[in-house]
């Protein structure tokens, strides 16, 4: 039933989309992530979906807020300095409780830096998507495979918690060619609002108006909305967190890592093993909300923690408060769009003492 | 003799507007063309930024508020994924020539089946009454206290000639609302953006001269006064572009 | 006779339903202030109005209707 495609990440994504029932795309051009507006442009009139090209970031985002807001599932996506622009949109987004998948596939910052491959938008992604309290969901997969199936559960949780979902890739994972499977069998079915009631679908005469905002100037009741959604925080913490742990059973030096790093970074464990160093890796999934609990389960038998990264270190911050600073924390990492190679990590086990 | 009473599709709610803002005519217009139409429930409107940023209260039917100046990136995404559903945005001229230039000239260029009511009042109201893209030269603002010098802060935005240039407009109209006699025929050019998107023939925008007696000093009959005078040799009325697109 | 009915409340005075009457016979009232604090229109003579409904048609606020028939 399910072939394996050679594709890339960034087809992936997209070809997943449209399986998880995305009927609309609100696109705009940008270096590493193109493919996906370019496939979606050829398979979203063949299924019934809408593909359309904003005239920039700040409109594709804004599609996607009126899209959503009518109970639409859509996606938009970027790449680092395009989903700056969006994050006006995606804070109304979270405000107005709207479900939507954002894909960043991320290059070297800040500015117009790079088109290579970066993790350096962690902070924005997890900290500060737009301006006020809210959080979004953020998946962070390290294989074209994971790529896809990733997509579905970011629609569903979306849904679930009317709340943006991201997907944090990087310009490595859009471009590389993986085998990928999906289920050929599956019906492709577009998304209705049916199971939307909050939705401004037009009202048919049938209920009151919805109204799809994120304005409340009484301060007392915008706290209450806020409040209550951070309890909905609560609820994905407790229940939505996902994380990967490689050979950390017995390992004294954990490396973690997410995305693509990730793969650098088991690589490397590989040749530390080799070598006798008992060294494992801890990969979050979700880095909105963090694997905290997973982390620690993880580290039980670690002496040193050693965090990876395409960045001068951000979601090392995560690692060091889920860890509560029990145990020491070091940081290897490249930055600008340059990829770390396993030598230097393992340079850097070696440098932590799991040579000796 | 007809009765005149509140259309269905305007709230029964006191407007917030101040005293003499037109602002409450045009809505009253509106939603007296969604009755006439009989459309409240299939019909889906974006509120701005600016004084009308609350409209979401006072129209009867489904409603979003966009953020400043992207009502119709905002329109455009229930739109193309509600074709059959009548959007219309609710802009004023900061949000819709100044921040949200972009969306309105790209919205109309591609010709989106939307309904577009702009109100031109040449001042940022809500705010204060601040210099907007349409505030007329030498006209005194909160931030051109000495009058608008087209030297330095250039000439205003004349929206409906901008895009009546545009393929994908299938109305661009310049009403007012200052008697009667100009408000029945503000209601039939916003009659006439419903009925092109109501047949898929193109973008409509309908531009509404309107009044801020607060922000322009005036009493409300004076403020009537000053947009004859002043406003309307500046941006005359009537239609510049009619026609569908499609 | 038609009948022009301002609700009181909700009349701000802004006094543009009083430009547009074409008999004249809509005007500000001085004695009784709304509880927002304005003195609202009135119709001061019922026997001319012609229910034109212009009045109405200026108000911003959607504060005065016009009863229909001739209430007969």
């Amino acid at each position: 039933m399910s072939e394996l495609t050679l594709m890339k990440g960034n087809e992936a994504l997209a070809e997943a989309a449209i399986r998880a029932g995305c009927k609309c795309f609100f696109g705009y051009p940008i270096t590493p992530q193109t493919e996906i507006s370019a496939y979606l442009s050829k398979r979203m009139p063949k299924v019934g979906g809408v593909f359309l090209q904003a005239e920039s970031e700040v409109a594709a985002i804004n599609m996607v807020y009126g899209c959503a807001g009518s109970g639409i599932r859509c996606m938009t996506s970027s790449s680092s300095p395009g989903i700056s622009l969006k994050t006006e949109g995606i804070s109304y987004i979270a405000g107005a409780d709207l479900p939507c998948v954002i894909i960043n596939v991320q290059r070297g910052g800040p500015g117009l830096g790079g088109i290579q491959p970066s993790q350096a938008d962690y902070w924005q992604v997890t900290r500060a998507l737009g301006h006020g309290d809210f959080h979004v969901l953020v998946f962070a997969p390290s294989t074209v495979q994971e790529m896809a199936d990733t997509v579905q559960k970011a629609f569903d949780l979306a849904d679930k918690y009317r709340m943006p979902a991201v997907i944090l890739a990087d310009g490595l994972l859009g471009q590389m060619m993986e085998p990928v499977a999906f289920d050929e069998d599956a019906e492709i079915k577009m998304s209705d609002a049916s199971n939307k009631p909050w939705a401004a679908t037009g009202h048919k005469n049938q209920r009151k108006h919805n109204i799809i905002n994120s304005l409340y100037l009484q301060a007392e009741e915008l706290e209450e909305k806020i409040r209550n959604r951070f309890e909905r925080y609560e609820q994905v913490k407790a229940n939505e967190t996902m994380a990967e742990c490689y050979k950390t059973e017995d390992a004294e030096i954990v490396v973690a890592a997410y995305g693509s790093t990730a793969r650098l970074a088991k690589s490397a464990v590989e040749l530390a093993r080799k070598e006798g160093i008992k060294a494992g890796v801890f990969r979050p999934i979700t880095l909105w909300p963090y694997p905290v609990n997973e982390l620690n389960e993880a580290c039980k038998n670690a002496k040193k923690v050693l965090v990876t990264e395409m960045s001068m270190g951000q979601m090392v911050d995560d690692v060091k408060l889920a860890l509560n600073c029990r145990i020491p924390v070091e940081f290897v990492g490249r930055t600008g769009g340059v990829i770390p190679s396993p030598a230097e990590i393992l340079n850097k086990i070696k440098e932590m003492g799991g040579d000796k | 003799m007809p009765e005149f009473k509140r259309p269905h599709a305007l709230c029964d709610v006191p407007l917030h507007y101040c005293p003499g803002c037109t602002h409450g005519i045009v809505h009253r217009l509106v939603a007296e063309v969604i009755d006439e139409m009989g459309i409240e429930g299939d019909t889906i409107g974006v509120c701005p930024v600016g004084c009308s940023v609350m409209a979401y209260d006072y129209f009867n039917c489904d409603m979003l508020e966009a953020s400043h100046g992207r009502s119709p990136a905002v329109a455009t995404g229930i739109k193309r994924a509600n074709p059959d559903k009548f959007v219309f945005t609710y802009q004023g001229d900061g949000d819709l020539a100044a921040i949200g230039t972009a969306e309105t000239v790209h919205a109309a260029t591609r010709g989106e089946n939307i309904t577009v009511i702009f109100i031109n009042n040449t001042t940022y109201g809500m705010t204060g009454g601040q210099m907007a893209p349409t505030t007329i030269p030498g006209q005194i603002t909160q931030t051109t206290p000495y009058g608008r010098n087209i030297n330095v802060e250039g000439f205003p935005v004349k929206v409906c000639e901008m895009l009546s240039q545009l393929d994908g407009v299938a109305l661009a109209e310049r009403v007012t609302v200052i008697d009667p006699k100009s408000i029945m025929n503000a209601k039939k050019a916003i009659r006439k953006g419903f009925e092109f998107q109501k047949n898929k023939q193109g973008f409509s925008i309908i531009e509404v001269l309107s009044t801020c007696p607060t922000n322009w000093g005036k009493t409300p009959i004076e403020a009537i006064q000053r947009l004859k005078d002043e406003m309307i040799p500046y941006y005359p009325l009537g239609v510049f572009k009619e026609g569908a697109v499609r | 006779m038609a009948k022009m009915t301002v609700e009181f409340d909700r009349c701000k005075g802004c006094g543009l339903c009083t430009t547009a009457c074409p008999k004249g016979i809509v005007k500000l009232q001085q004695e009784k202030l709304n509880k927002k604090g304005y003195y609202t229109a009135v119709c001061i003579d019922e026997e001319k109005c012609i229910g034109c409904a212009f009045c109405a048609m200026m108000c911003p606020d959607c504060a005065i209707t016009i009863g229909g028939g001739d209430g007969k």
